[in-house]
């Protein structure tokens, strides 16, 4: 608690020889105390309530409620208007009010068409009570009411949505005039026409406006911007300027007269200020050096892109050179190597036809050594017969079984032996599928016939 | 103390529109607040006191003042005086204020009235808490109308003795209205907050009596009040004395004066007492206003029309039984209490029998000069009375209603509601001008609530230099002297004390006052170096243990003496 008690009556002098350790002195304690329930009710309950339960002490609980009242207080303040009065606005007649910056009048020209109707009433309040014909009076002065009734005037048109609208459209307070070709020199370029196309942004139905950006906006949002403005749909309208219509009712043909007069001035208003606008977008693009920027990124792209194209087809050229020469080489070296091939292949096939030769020889060699297999003197049939076994067995081996043959038979002089040789590799053809049994007859027949 | 409304479906904060509701025996009255300042609602008949009766006629719901009449011609079907009825067995009810009026019965359990609320001839039995939810319900009616928003929960005033069971009662009659009861409050505690709501009044220490007169009954609490935080100290409760006791003493008095004309007596016959005593009241409030009131009756009983005047002077004679009980009754709370007149600082008279002029005049008699009676004929800047327990109610629920449910729960705990409280005063001692010997300056009160805090500033002699500040406990007690008349100039020093000598010349004259003595020292400290004219501030800080804190300081000056006092 702030407050504190007055006590008139002083307080004794300390006597001579006190002494206590830091000047105070713990003589007694506090007598027991009784239990009882405090009422939870009213502010300060609410308040000790809070400070039990969070635990806190008078200290830290004072602390704590005096920043959270500090921030209510700047919340507050933050509405408060104040704007010092022009003298000349002061002495303005309300009879031409349309000539009036309501704003102005209000002391709101900081907000313009961004004041919020809380912050009207209250600047209309403020003005009502520093203005009021009676204070005027109560303070000596005549008793002239004409800025009362400029504020009363002012009120009326900016508490009115749809009169508002029609005066914010004629506001020329918040126009912000394009930036000159010095300012953009100085490189304010973007702050500049950032500020004029807020402004003009006020003025879309379909809200929010797109920003103007800076240096560093994206192709995306700048394209964006540009679309925007280029199709914009104002609810600018300019009854506001409109002439006033006679309203009696002896002059019909004047008063319809004046009100064509009006519309056409509306809608005239209207296609210069949609002109303006676009003549206004068209300057800034022509200046944007964003535009040029991303042409040049745009056509730097492009170039890449053909270099490519061209640098590939080279290599493409390049390389199919090469490989057709390496064809050729290659093909050259394969006609050699295979002439090469051909004349060793001949070599070896004479060979070894000469050892096929040589090796057959053997073979019937070894038949005529075993007597073909026959005692005594060996008939012409069994002859042909054996030898056309053999030869049948030769049609049907490779050479290197015809030179293993050979190795079994060749130095073998006993007919059994040779016999046996036979016989196997008949066998082992037969088995093997590569001649028929019907087509043997001698050299199974000896075998089977069991001539030995 | 108070009950928290879980029972009705609890409110998001955010969408709570809370009022205070005063629900009383006579009249029910509704507040909101706005922009801190409660304000009592009218109903749709311009009614700031809505009296708590239920009528019915051919199925027709009737309340207030509309039903108020119907007591004379349908009273069998109109149901008053019900809310001490709430939550209590049959055996415990004083039906005496029902006999002009439907007659409550036991019904399976509770209490019920025959009534017929309905179009036909059947009649329906309505239970106690049927009853309540239907007049919660037409006032909460009343409130959303005014203030164009649906009232979803509410703070309720009840008197002290209202037992859980009784709030139990009324929490689920007003969950059935559709209102969430955020908290229960006591009437007297309402009553002292709506006083010290206003921007004007310091927060301070002080002992308090708040009289509520009502119409069937009276209750007087003691509250002490310290530093914004009350705690009742005493209560009483009379039924005995109270409104309908004023009305009948004009009702005899007029009926004699009928029965001195016509030789009938009024009383004998239902419908003619029923007339007889919705005009004595209404001649007792044109008392409480004018000096004069004129009481007419047509056909008062055998089509007689009766007409008289009555003056306030008049009134108070024959009151006067009446007022005295009301005297006795404040005394013996008092003495409950275990305090002395002298140490009541405000008298808070509330309920609509507070108007008499009469009642409140009593009591400054009875109380010292110093002691503030507040009551509209004596203090022009009091609130009205009968309107007092809702703005509490109003008033607090603006406090609360932004908390959640289980915040108030919490909050209204027993745990957070129950502390130490101190049982002497701390005070400094300083000297008066010639004396040597301390007086005692109480800085913290008996009976304040610990956690507590007090800061007190003090005077250094003329010359300055060291002081020695020396921390006491304190009691205080009535010291009686007799004095000659015309020999009782010597003025005590100690604010707190007066004395009546208005009573007479003759005789010799008791004089009461209150004399600190000092008890226990806690503490001694030293301030050095003080300069001329200067200032001490001493700030005492008991913490809910009982340890005490001490620091003294010269006013402006920096660093300063601290000391602590470990807990008991």
């Amino acid at each position: 608690m702030a407050t504190h008690t007055q006590v008139n009556l002083p307080l004794p002098l300390l006597p001579e020889g006190w002494a206590g350790e830091k000047d105070f002195k713990a003589i007694g304690k506090l007598s027991a105390a009784t239990q009882r329930s405090i009422e939870a009710v009213g502010p300060h309950f609410l308040a000790h309530a809070r400070r039990a339960r969070h635990k806190r002490t008078f200290s830290e609980d004072d602390r704590i409620q005096a920043q959270e009242n500090a921030k209510k207080v700047e919340d507050d303040d933050s509405g408060e208007i104040s704007e010092p009065e022009d003298p000349m606005m002061l002495s303005r007649d309300a009879k031409d009010w349309k000539q009036q910056d309501h704003y102005a009048v209000l002391g709101l020209s900081k907000y313009r068409y961004k004041a919020t109707e809380e912050q009207i009433k209250r600047a209309h309040r403020k003005k009502v009570l520093r203005h009021h014909p009676d204070k005027k009076a109560a303070a000596g002065s005549t008793e002239d009411d004409s800025f009362f009734k400029c504020i009363q005037k002012a009120t009326e048109v900016l508490l009115d949505p749809v009169k508002r609208r029609q005066f914010d459209s004629v506001d020329e307070g918040a126009d912000v005039e394009p930036p000159t070709k010095k300012q953009i020199k100085d490189g304010k370029f973007y702050k500049a026409w950032s500020a004029v196309f807020k402004a003009e942004g006020r003025f879309s139905r379909v809200q929010p406006v797109p920003k103007f950006g800076d240096e560093k906006s994206t192709k995306e949002d700048v394209e964006n911007f540009y679309n925007f403005f280029y199709n914009f749909d104002s609810w600018r309208s300019f009854e506001y300027q409109d002439e006033d219509v006679p309203d009696d009712n002896e002059n019909r043909d004047q008063k319809r007269h004046m009100e064509r007069k009006n519309n056409n001035a509306r809608k005239k208003k209207k296609v210069e200020d949609t002109a303006r606008l676009r003549q206004l977008v068209d300057d800034v693009l022509a200046g944007d050096e964003r535009i040029k920027k991303f042409r040049q990124e745009a056509n730097a792209s492009k170039n890449k892109k053909r270099l490519d194209k061209e640098a590939a087809e080279k290599k493409a050229k390049d390389d199919a050179e090469a490989a057709k020469a390496a064809a050729a080489q290659a093909a050259k070296e394969a006609e050699e190597k295979a002439k090469a091939d051909r004349e060793q292949g001949k070599k070896a096939k004479e060979a070894a036809k000469a050892a096929v030769k040589k090796n057959r020889r053997v073979m019937k060699g070894s038949v005529k050594d075993a007597n073909y297999f026959v005692d005594g003197a060996a008939p012409a049939a069994a002859i042909d017969a054996v030898l056309n076994d053999v030869e049948l067995v030769q049609g049907n081996i490779d050479a290197d079984e015809t030179a293993a043959l050979a190795a079994k038979l060749n130095g073998l002089k006993i007919a059994g032996e040779i016999k046996n040789v036979w016989s196997e590799e008949v066998k082992r053809l037969v088995t093997a599928g590569k001649i028929k049994e019907a087509d043997i007859k001698a050299l199974l027949k000896i075998d089977g016939g069991g001539v030995f | 103390m108070a009950v928290e409304g879980s029972s009705a479906a609890p409110t998001a904060p955010a969408e709570r529109h809370a009022i205070g509701i005063s629900i009383g025996n006579s009249n029910s009255s509704i507040a909101i607040t706005v922009d801190d300042k409660a304000e009592v609602i009218a109903n749709e008949d311009g009614d700031r006191q809505i009296p708590a009766i239920l009528s019915y006629v051919d199925g027709e719901e009737y309340t207030g003042q509309q039903a108020k009449q119907q007591l004379i011609r349908n009273s069998a079907n109109t149901v008053a005086y019900f809310r001490d009825f709430l939550g209590q067995d049959f055996k415990s009810i004083d039906p005496t204020h029902c006999h002009a009026s439907a007659h409550p019965h036991e019904h399976e359990s509770t209490i019920a009235f025959t009534i017929q609320d309905k179009e036909g001839d059947e009649k329906s039995t309505v239970t106690i808490s049927e009853i309540a939810t239907r007049q919660l319900r037409r006032l909460k009616q009343s409130a959303s109308d005014y203030s164009g928003k649906e009232v979803n929960s509410a703070v309720i005033t009840v008197p002290t003795n209202f037992s859980e069971k009784q709030k139990d009662a009324l929490n689920k009659a007003a969950a059935a209205a559709g209102i969430e009861v955020l908290q229960f409050i006591n009437e007297p505690i309402a009553a002292l907050l709506a006083y010290d709501s206003r921007p004007e009044t310091k927060v301070g220490d002080k002992n308090v009596v708040v009289v509520d007169l009502g119409g069937t009954r009276s209750d007087v609490t003691v509250i002490a009040s310290r530093g914004g935080m009350y705690t009742i100290l005493a209560t009483a409760h009379d039924y005995e004395f109270a409104g309908v006791h004023l009305d009948k003493v004009l009702q005899d008095h007029f009926s004699k004066e009928f029965i001195k004309w016509n030789s009938i007596d009024p009383r004998e016959d239902a419908r003619s007492l029923a007339k007889l005593k919705l005009e004595s009241e209404a001649a007792k409030r044109a008392l409480s206003i004018g000096t004069n009131a004129s009481f007419s009756v047509e056909s008062l009983a055998e089509g007689i029309d009766f007409t008289s005047t009555i003056n306030r002077l008049r009134y108070e004679t024959i009151a006067r039984k009446v007022f005295e009980g009301f005297n006795r009754l404040v005394e013996g709370v008092v003495k409950k209490a275990g305090l002395d007149v002298l140490d009541i600082d405000e008298v808070i008279l509330s309920g609509g029998t507070s108007h008499t002029p009469k009642i409140a005049k009593n009591f400054q008699a009875i109380f010292p000069e110093s002691t503030t009676v507040l009551a509209p004929s004596t203090t022009p800047t009091a609130i009205n009375p009968s309107e007092l327990s809702a703005r509490g109610a109003a008033l607090q629920a603006s406090l609360i209603q932004e908390y959640e449910s289980e915040d108030i729960e919490q909050s209204t705990h027993p745990a957070v509601t129950t502390v130490k409280h101190l049982s002497n005063a701390i005070g400094v001692l300083s000297i008066s001008g010639d004396e040597t010997k301390g007086v005692f300056n109480p800085v913290l009160s008996a009976e304040t609530a610990v956690p507590a805090r007090r800061t007190v500033h003090v005077a250094v002699p003329k010359e300055g230099g060291d002081v020695l500040i020396k921390i006491v406990e304190g009691g205080s007690h009535i010291k009686v002297t007799k004095v000659e008349p015309k020999q009782n100039g010597k003025k005590s020093d100690d604010e707190d004390d007066s004395s009546d000598e208005e009573d007479s010349d003759e005789e010799p004259e008791e004089q009461r006052e209150k004399v600190w003595k000092i008890g226990n020292v806690l503490a001694e400290a030293a301030v050095k170096d003080t300069k001329k004219g200067g200032k001490v501030e001493v700030m005492i800080n008991v913490a809910a243990d009982l340890s005490v804190t001490i620091t003294a300081r010269e006013v402006g000056a920096k660093g300063g003496v601290r000391g602590n006092l470990s807990a008991p």
